[in-house]
Order: structure tokens, then sequence, then C-alpha cells
């Protein structure tokens, strides 16, 4: 069985979002980009299954800029990763477009298990797997915990509001990942020397016939409202009073 | 306009989440509601009674019992022909169900609104909640998830809906549920709680979790809460952690104790009214958000706080 992971190159988890001061959007020029922490998950959960044998192949692939070869779709070789596929474009493509386009990716490779990130943590939109899963008309395992292959389905915990739930799923099925999935490896040195030779497939959008034009406009892009730092007590009584003050306490 | 609402329940009544996305629904034009479950008839007598609602649409079937996105997608999308905007409250939930249905309608859907500026424009956090995008759909018919923190609750009574029953589409032989561990806590649940308590890596192991953060909880009658890190190491299940990509939590009072205060904590906390942090080191990013921070040992404050209220 193969196994398809879609990832994302996103604004590294440690910078702090900058508000561009035009208002358009977040400043991404010369700021640390990373692939998206959900999609390290994915990748980990999916290498893992093809040490334990029950996945044959890997394959990622990304939608974004072609410097990603060089950076996101390196670490996922590097991790374990055995292909890449880029579909390159300098413009943002949307949830809805970049489900249509993984559609497509899957209808060519046939994998039995799509793995994504439960969220991208730029859009922080939480779409693209379920709305994949619809398209194909796939079973969906969002937020997982816990992912368990046997027979003819998957097995998958989901974190949910109220603690944890399971779902059996036939296959082919998507799935994203919560944090708890796993911990992903670390892409060494040596591994990311070794990985680039593993090919990297690169594709247009054109290539796939499917129109990208976003649905939603951004009309503008600002800083919320910023809190002010308030002020330190020096004692647990003091404390205590404020908290009286609040009409919490008694 | 003509909304539907996506009504959060447990087959036995209304979920807290559902109030809010009905406000956000009202600002958009007449609102509908949608029970759907199984043996969950009460569930929508409850919901006829919410301020302001008009229809609600039953649909009462085993393969709706638990909300599977795979048999519950295709009934939203028949109910759609009749309505043009479906809101979800962005639970667990919501965010499973409605990309399905988006996608099923060709539309982009619109996650996490903070505000309806218009019939087709919404703000909405990205980043954490790092910057607020102002975003105009061109969509005909609009999805939408709605940040339950943003909005009031509509009253839970004045309502007179009318329940009208309606089919689901069976089941869809994808998925099945095979079972859930949900804890039962006699505290507030987080997203509802006037006061929150939560803890951080500092609290070391489960024990001095329970042992430190629990009591202070019960003598404020609070929430208890977590940031990712204490999730992780097991001191508290999943479901407590608070931030970006856990809970969303807006309560009067918010006590972080020995949380630094990342980025990606504050996404969920920091609407919160009044913000106290408890932290030995006076330099953590979480006094810059606090309104009120007490610098030291949290095994020394938080005992003596418990005792002195
Ligand atoms: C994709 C992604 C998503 C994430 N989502 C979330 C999320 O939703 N929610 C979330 O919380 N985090 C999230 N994180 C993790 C986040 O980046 C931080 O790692 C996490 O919030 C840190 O938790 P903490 O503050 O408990 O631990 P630490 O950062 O280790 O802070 C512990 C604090 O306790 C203080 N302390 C230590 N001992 C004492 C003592 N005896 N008395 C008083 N104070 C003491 C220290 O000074 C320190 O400030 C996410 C990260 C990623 C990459
Ligand atoms: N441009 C993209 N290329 C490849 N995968 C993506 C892209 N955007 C989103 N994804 C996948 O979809 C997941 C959820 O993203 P989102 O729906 O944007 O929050 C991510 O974690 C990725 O696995």
């Amino acid at each position: 069985m193969k196994v398809l992971v879609p990832v994302k190159r996103v604004l590294d988890y440690n910078v702090k979002p900058r508000v561009k001061a035009d208002g358009t959007g977040v400043d991404l020029a010369n700021v640390k980009m990373s692939m998206n922490p959900f999609d390290e998950i994915a990748i980990e959960e999916a290498v893992r299954l093809k040490e334990k044998g029950a996945a044959t192949e890997v394959v990622v692939v990304t939608i974004g800029v072609p410097k990603a070869e060089t950076d996101v779709l390196l670490t996922a070789r590097a991790m374990g990763a055995d292909r890449a596929i880029l579909i390159a474009t300098e413009d943002e493509v949307e949830p809805l477009a970049v489900a249509k386009l993984l559609q497509k990716v899957a209808e060519e490779e046939q994998p039995g298990l799509v793995i994504l990130g439960k969220q991208a943590i730029d859009d922080d939109s939480n779409q693209t797997g379920q709305m994949l899963a619809a398209l194909l008309g796939w079973s969906q395992g969002t937020f997982a915990s816990k992912v368990e292959l046997g027979g003819n389905g998957v097995k998958v915990t989901r974190e949910v509001d109220g603690g944890l739930e399971t779902v059996d799923l036939k296959l082919p099925a998507i799935v994203t990942t919560d944090l708890r999935l796993n911990e992903p490896r670390y892409a060494t040195l040596p591994n990311i020397m070794k990985a680039k030779s593993k090919p990297v497939a690169k594709k247009t959008i054109a290539d796939y016939g499917i129109d990208v034009a976003p649905r939603l406009k951004t009309l503008k892009v600002v800083e919320p409202g910023k809190r002010q730092a308030g002020i330190k007590v020096g004692s647990v009584d003091e404390l205590v009073e404020k908290l009286k003050g609040l009409g919490v306490a008694k | 306009m003509k909304t539907l609402v996506w009504v959060e329940h447990d087959n036995k009544s209304v979920k807290d989440a559902t109030l809010a996305t009905v406000t956000a629904a009202a600002k958009l034009g007449e609102v509908h509601l949608l029970v759907a479950g199984a043996g969950c008839a009460a569930v929508a007598d409850e919901a006829a009674k919410i301020a302001g609602v008009g229809k609600v649409h039953l649909a009462d079937a085993a393969a709706l019992e638990h909300a599977l996105a795979e048999n519950v997608a295709p009934l939203i999308v028949t109910l759609m022909d009749n309505h043009d905007a479906i809101l979800f409250p962005a639970t667990t939930t919501g965010k499973n169900i409605a990309p399905r249905v988006a996608a099923l309608l060709d539309v982009m859907q619109i996650s996490d609104i903070l505000s309806v500026e218009s019939a087709d424009t919404f703000t909405r956090p990205i980043y954490a909640g790092n910057a607020i995008a102002t975003v105009q759909t061109s969509d005909k018919k609009l999805v939408i998830t709605v940040r339950g923190t943003a909005f009031d609750k509509a009253a839970t009574s004045g309502g007179s809906g009318t329940v009208e029953p309606v089919s689901g589409s069976g089941d869809a032989g994808l998925s099945t549920f095979a079972g859930a561990e949900i804890a039962e806590s006699t505290r507030p649940e987080l997203t509802a709680a006037k006061v929150i308590v939560s803890g951080g890596r500092a609290l070391q192991n489960s024990e001095n979790f329970h042992a430190i953060i629990e009591p202070l909880a019960d003598k404020l009658g609070a929430a208890v809460g977590a940031s990712r890190a204490a999730v992780d190491a097991g001191y508290v299940p999943n479901d407590y952690q608070v931030g970006q990509t856990g809970k969303i939590v807006a309560p009067e009072v918010y006590i972080a104790v020995g949380i630094s205060g990342a980025i990606q904590h504050l996404a969920g906390m920091k609407d919160s009214k009044t913000i106290i942090a408890i932290n030995k080191d006076e330099d953590a990013p979480i006094f810059q958000v606090a309104d009120i921070g007490l610098v030291g040992d949290l095994f020394k404050i938080v005992p003596e706080l418990t005792e002195k209220l």
C-alpha cells in the first residue's frame, strides 16, 4: 500500500508573524520557512507504517514555490519519504483548490491512505483533508492521535472536544494528524545528503487542468488589538485582594 | 438570506457552542437549525426555544447518531438547496463536517469567523491570531465555522421554532463509530467557564498537577486547562489543551500557572477579560499579556493562595 503525504511550506512556528504595514498580509520576506509541524507528524506516521511493513512507499507532495524542492521536500525525503511531487506556483492556493489538485494526484498515485496535517499554521483553515475526502468519496479520520491499520480498514483514534473518539474507516482513507500522534524524527545531515538523490517530479498547476482561482478575496490584514501588560503584585495577599476585586473570590 | 445552523448536541441536550453560532447566523438573516442524530427529538424541542429560531430540521436516524461526517454531509448538501448559508460552531465536530460539506458544494469554507461585516464579508484569525484577515467570498453558498468566544450567546428561551422531520441519506458505508472516552467532570466546561485555572510544564507531573491546580480551581469554581507541554507530558488529557490547536477560551478570569506564554498558547486565551500569571521567570512572555502577575515559585504560591481564598 502506498501512502501519500501532502505537505505545506509555512512560516516557521518559532517566528513571530509580522503584519505588513500596507495591510496586505503577513511579511514573509527574509523569514525562516519550514514544513508545517502537523505535516512532519504525517510523514513520521507514514514512514513508521513503511518501517513496520504495512506500507510499501511514501510519496510526498507540495503545492507551493519552487524553492520547496530544496527545503521542505528535501526534509521530507530525509525523514524517509521515497519520492516527492512538486506542483510549482508562486500564488497562494486555497484549501479547496489544493484539495482538487490532491484529488488528481491521488487518482494518479492510487494510495491506500493519504495522511495530511489537521491544519496549516499559517491560514489555520483546517479544511484540506476533509475536502479531499469529500472529493474522492473516501472515509475520513481527522485529528488523529492513533492510527492502526488492519484487514481492509484503519482504526483511527481522534482527539475531540470531550476527549477521545475511535472510528473504523474503510480503505482507502484520509487521515489528518493531531499533535500527539507521534514525535517526528529529525532529518539528520547524512540523511539529508542521501535524500538529494531521491526523485522529485516537477509539475505545474496547468498539468492538472484545475481552476485554482481564489474564491475568497483578502480585503485587509491587520494586527489584533494589543493587550497592555498589566501590573505585578508582590505577594499572595495582594493577589487575593485582586481576585476579590474581580468578584471571583469572597 | 436563509441560514442553517448545525446544532451541536449529544443526542440529549443542546451544547452551548450552538448559541454563539445562532447569534452569528442571525446577522446574516433568517435562522433555521439542523438537529441530526439518533433519538434526539428532545434536542430539537430544546433547540426550537432558542431565541430567534425559525424552523428546526430534525434528522433522526441511526446512521447520524455519532455525527460521522461521511453520513451527515450528504444530508446537509440536500438541505442547502433551500438555504444560502450553513454555519457550524468551530468545535471538533463542526471542523470535521463543515469542509466536507463545502467541497461537495464546491465552495471555499470560511473558518473560525470573528465577525460578520456584511453578507459576504467576514473577519477571521490567521497565524494563530497574530493577524486578523477580512475576507470577502464570491461563492453562491456560504459554509462557515464560528469562533464561539467572538459572539454573544443567543438566549435559550423565547424562541418558538417549529420542528420539521427530514430524512437522512442513510449510511454511506465508509466509516463506523467504534467508541469514545469522554471524561465526565463535575467542573464547568472549558469553553463555557467564567474562570479557568491552567497549568503548564512547570507542574512536572500528573500528581503535582492534580494536587496543585485542582484545589485552586475548586475554590474558584473554575474549569481546568493546560498548555500543550502539560498535555504532551501526560499530566492531563488532550481535551484540556488551550491554544491555537486546542480550545479557544475567553473567560472572565484566566489564571496561567507555570505557563511560559508561547504564541500558540496565547492564541487560545488572549481574549480572556482578565489574565493572571504565576511564573518564577519575571521575563516570561506570559507577563506581556497578563493584567496581574505574580513572580515566584508556584509550589509555594498556589497552595498559599488556595489556603487564603
Ligand atoms: C504546531 C504547534 C501547535 C501548538 N499548539 C499549542 C496549543 O494549542 N497550546 C499550547 O499551549 N501550546 C501549543 N504549542 C506548544 C507551544 O509552542 C509551547 O511549547 C507550549 O505552550 C509550552 O508549554 P508551557 O508554557 O507549559 O511550557 P514551557 O514553555 O516549558 O514553560 C514553563 C514555564 O513554567 C515556568 N516555571 C517553571 N518552574 C516554575 C515554578 N516552580 N514556579 C513557577 N513557574 C515555573 C517557567 O519559567 C516557564 O515559563 C504548539 C506548538 C506547535 C509547534
Ligand atoms: N499547498 C499545499 N500543498 C500540500 N499540502 C497542503 C497544502 N496546503 C495544505 N495542505 C495539507 O492540508 C493540511 C491542512 O491545511 P489547511 O486546510 O490549509 O489548514 C496541511 O497540514 C497539509 O497536509
